[in-house]
């Protein structure tokens, strides 16, 4: 370097410093914890109580698991079993497992059905999610609802196949109209899945056919509504009104950014009440007046009428944050997007959508969350989800009544379960979609 | 090159505007424009900030609405049918002051996708002429990165190249090196010279007075919503006539 003295007023760089690696203390586990936790006196004796309080839960909760009970025949076998010492009563838990996952009426030799379609999920979900998989693997995605709602209410496979024939038809006419006119397109794919449906309906298996066991009616055995509990109820809830309630709640977003007046009111008057109700009203609507609503005779299902509820409750918050996230848009994309020729739809859909929805993930999420966790709210209308099945059979019954704790921790379990894995992919997503190198 | 670049002027016309009005709400800020653009002919606009130079540029493709008057590009009416408004906007490029490029998209994508969604071009066609225009603006080796990645001059250069894809007959650029440091600005007009010179129908809203007088043959001076004097470049800047444009070059000028 050259030679700078005090009175040099010019000074020129002849050489550059190279790059060094940090001095050694700079780095290394026992730096970590003397910045981290023993930083000073404050800061050590906060990390010291922090320990002390740990050490005291865990030294009441781990004798309660480990001493735990897992077979016993009811709740005074368990405790004689303990003889004082503290342990919990898992037994209830290796007892009604069965009832905590698929309800107390869902026919114990059918299990393995619900269980497939779980296991399928898995399948089904993965091309949505993981979108580098080959998108071929959609069309089993597309084809899951169908199969599902086979396995677990069983019933001939006329149904399933004929309400597929009616969506196919929907989207079929939809298709060849979109190009002329896109409502007159939307209403005649409609109206072609409903005449579908209709016939479809008229001409189905009945119950003599049933009866005779023709080919026609061939199926699997068929389990009503009424029957299915524990936590596939959640589940089932959970997934359809999620899948449901976001494509709803992105359309009243765009429908409330709306120009025509018509359709922008209908969207915020939709989600202002949704957003004003508390969801148990909508639930209590659902279970008893809803079905003044449906043609006389139709007798819509109650799971039909609670995923309807549930869908509409969520699809209202979902538009709102979509909402933020759309407001969040520089209005320069819009405008190069309308500047390149790109027509209404394929500026929402190639680019607002993608951009605003990536903003909104950590709101749908913590809705999809929440909306998940509120399925337990349909045991105040007496289905018997998982809390439904603790409250009702489990904890009346003789053998078991009085085991909260290990109960309520096991539903516990398994919300956690779905809930952080749920948002450990949104975070997932986070990352994989981050392109603007910010 | 400038006198070459002048003799390409055809007499075919481009661009007419005739008695254009612009109102937001009740301020008027676009007041009896009347401009008549040749084929190949390349117009700087310039004049302070709220003269109306940007919104008189966005009234050509229709980001704006005008309310009065009429604007005639390549022959069709602007009108508020959507069917010409999307045919306009496809023959006529445009470049932003921020560029405004696809985040989520990466480069290849971003040049890609309007030949593909409005003009159904095949994707590897696209691509194809993708690269060609991205090795035009000398950047073919950014096409898998995305837009963040790249410095603002790039940025700006892309957007040009985005434009281009489109293979627009009109060029629209509003203000494109104002968010720029000033070592990219010169690679955003060499690029813009380059298009000049294989005659391109421009219209530049800029405050670079030497890109206007090394490509513009017609600058054109704004104030307050109107079209206060517009000349040659040598006249306007040599002689210019009316006070506020005197006044509005010396200062620019000035330092």
């Amino acid at each position: 370097m050259s030679d700078v003295s005090a009175n040099a007023v010019g000074f020129v760089r002849t050489e550059t410093v190279p790059q060094s690696a940090p001095p050694s203390n700079a780095a290394g586990p026992a730096k970590w914890v003397k910045d981290n936790l023993f930083a000073g006196v404050g800061n050590s004796i906060l990390t010291i109580l922090a320990f002390i309080a740990i050490y005291l839960i865990l030294a009441k909760i781990m004798p309660w698991i480990l001493n735990g009970v897992w077979d016993a025949p009811t709740l005074s076998a368990c405790r004689e079993v303990l003889d004082g010492a503290t342990g919990g009563c898992f037994a209830v838990i290796s007892e009604r497992w069965n009832q905590l996952l698929f309800g107390f009426k869902y026919p114990s030799d059918l299990y393995w059905r619900p269980a497939l379609a779980f296991a399928m999920l898995f399948l089904a979900a993965a091309p949505v999610l993981f979108f580098d998989l080959p998108r071929k693997l959609l069309v089993f995605t597309g084809l899951y609802p169908f199969i599902a709602f086979w396995l677990i209410w069983g019933g001939p496979v006329y149904y399933p196949i004929m309400a597929l024939v009616g969506f196919v038809v929907a989207f079929k006419v939809f298709e060849r109209l979109e190009k002329q006119n896109f409502a007159l397109a939307l209403g005649a794919g409609v109206l072609g899945a409903a005449i579908v449906w209709y016939l479809g309906t008229m001409i189905g298996p009945d119950d003599a056919a049933r009866k005779a066991g023709s080919l026609f009616a061939a199926g699997l055995e068929p389990v009503p509504s009424r029957d299915l509990g524990g936590f596939m109820l959640n589940m089932m809830l959970g997934v359809t009104c999620v899948s449901l309630s976001l494509p709803l709640g992105i359309a009243l977003a765009l429908g409330r950014q709306s120009s025509m007046p018509f359709i922008k009111y209908i969207c915020v008057i939709f989600i202002e009440f949704i957003r004003g109700v508390p969801l148990i009203t909508l639930l209590f609507v659902a279970s008893v007046m809803l079905s003044y609503f449906f043609p006389p005779g139709t007798g819509v299902d109650l799971f039909i009428r609670v995923v309807i509820m549930i869908t509409l409750f969520s699809a209202a918050y979902i538009a709102e944050v979509i909402r933020g996230g759309l407001a969040a848009l520089p209005k320069g994309q819009y405008e190069a997007a309308d500047s390149l020729g790109l027509n209404y739809a394929q500026a929402t859909r190639l680019i607002i959508l993608p951009q605003a929805l990536k903003i909104s993930i950590p709101g749908i999420v913590n809705i999809a969350v929440g909306l998940f966790k509120d399925t337990t709210l349909v045991s105040v209308i007496s289905m018997f989800d998982i809390v439904g099945m603790i409250r009702g059979p489990i904890l009346a019954s003789t053998d078991w009544n009085g085991v909260y704790w290990e109960l309520f921790s096991f539903a516990a379990v398994l919300f956690f379960v779905v809930c952080y894995g749920i948002s450990q992919y949104s975070q997932w997503l986070e990352r994989r979609l981050a392109t603007d190198h910010r | 090159m400038a006198e070459q670049a002048k003799m390409q002027v055809s007499d075919e016309v481009a661009i007419s505007i005739q008695n254009m009005n612009k109102w937001y709400g009740t301020f008027h800020v676009l007041r009896d424009i009347d401009l008549t653009v040749q084929r190949g002919e390349r117009i700087v606009i310039c004049g302070p900030s709220g003269s109306g130079k940007s919104t008189l540029i966005r009234c050509i493709n229709a980001l704006e609405e005008h309310q009065k008057g009429s604007i005639e590009v390549d022959g069709t009416l602007l009108s508020s049918d959507l069917k010409n408004i999307d045919k306009i906007r496809s023959e006529v490029g445009m470049c932003f002051q921020h560029f405004n490029l696809f985040p989520h998209l990466s480069i290849l994508e971003n040049l890609t996708l309007a030949p593909i969604w409005v003009r159904k071009t095949p994707k590897k066609e696209a691509e194809e002429l993708a690269m060609h225009y991205l090795e035009k603006v000398k950047i073919p080796d950014q096409a898998n990165k995305y837009p963040g990645q790249l410095s603002g001059g790039q940025q700006q250069r892309v957007a040009i190249a985005r434009s281009l894809c489109m293979q627009p007959r009109i060029m629209l650029f509003d203000e494109p090196t104002s968010a720029l440091d000033p070592e990219m600005i010169k690679e955003v007009l060499d690029t813009m010279i380059e298009l000049a010179e294989e005659g391109m129908t421009m219209l530049c809203d800029t405050h670079e007075m030497g890109f206007a007088r090394q490509v513009a043959n017609r600058v054109i001076f704004m104030d307050e919503g109107q079209i206060v004097e517009q000349n040659e470049p040598e006249e306007f800047f040599n002689n210019p006539q009316s006070p506020r444009t005197q006044l509005f070059l010396s200062q620019i000028l000035g330092h």
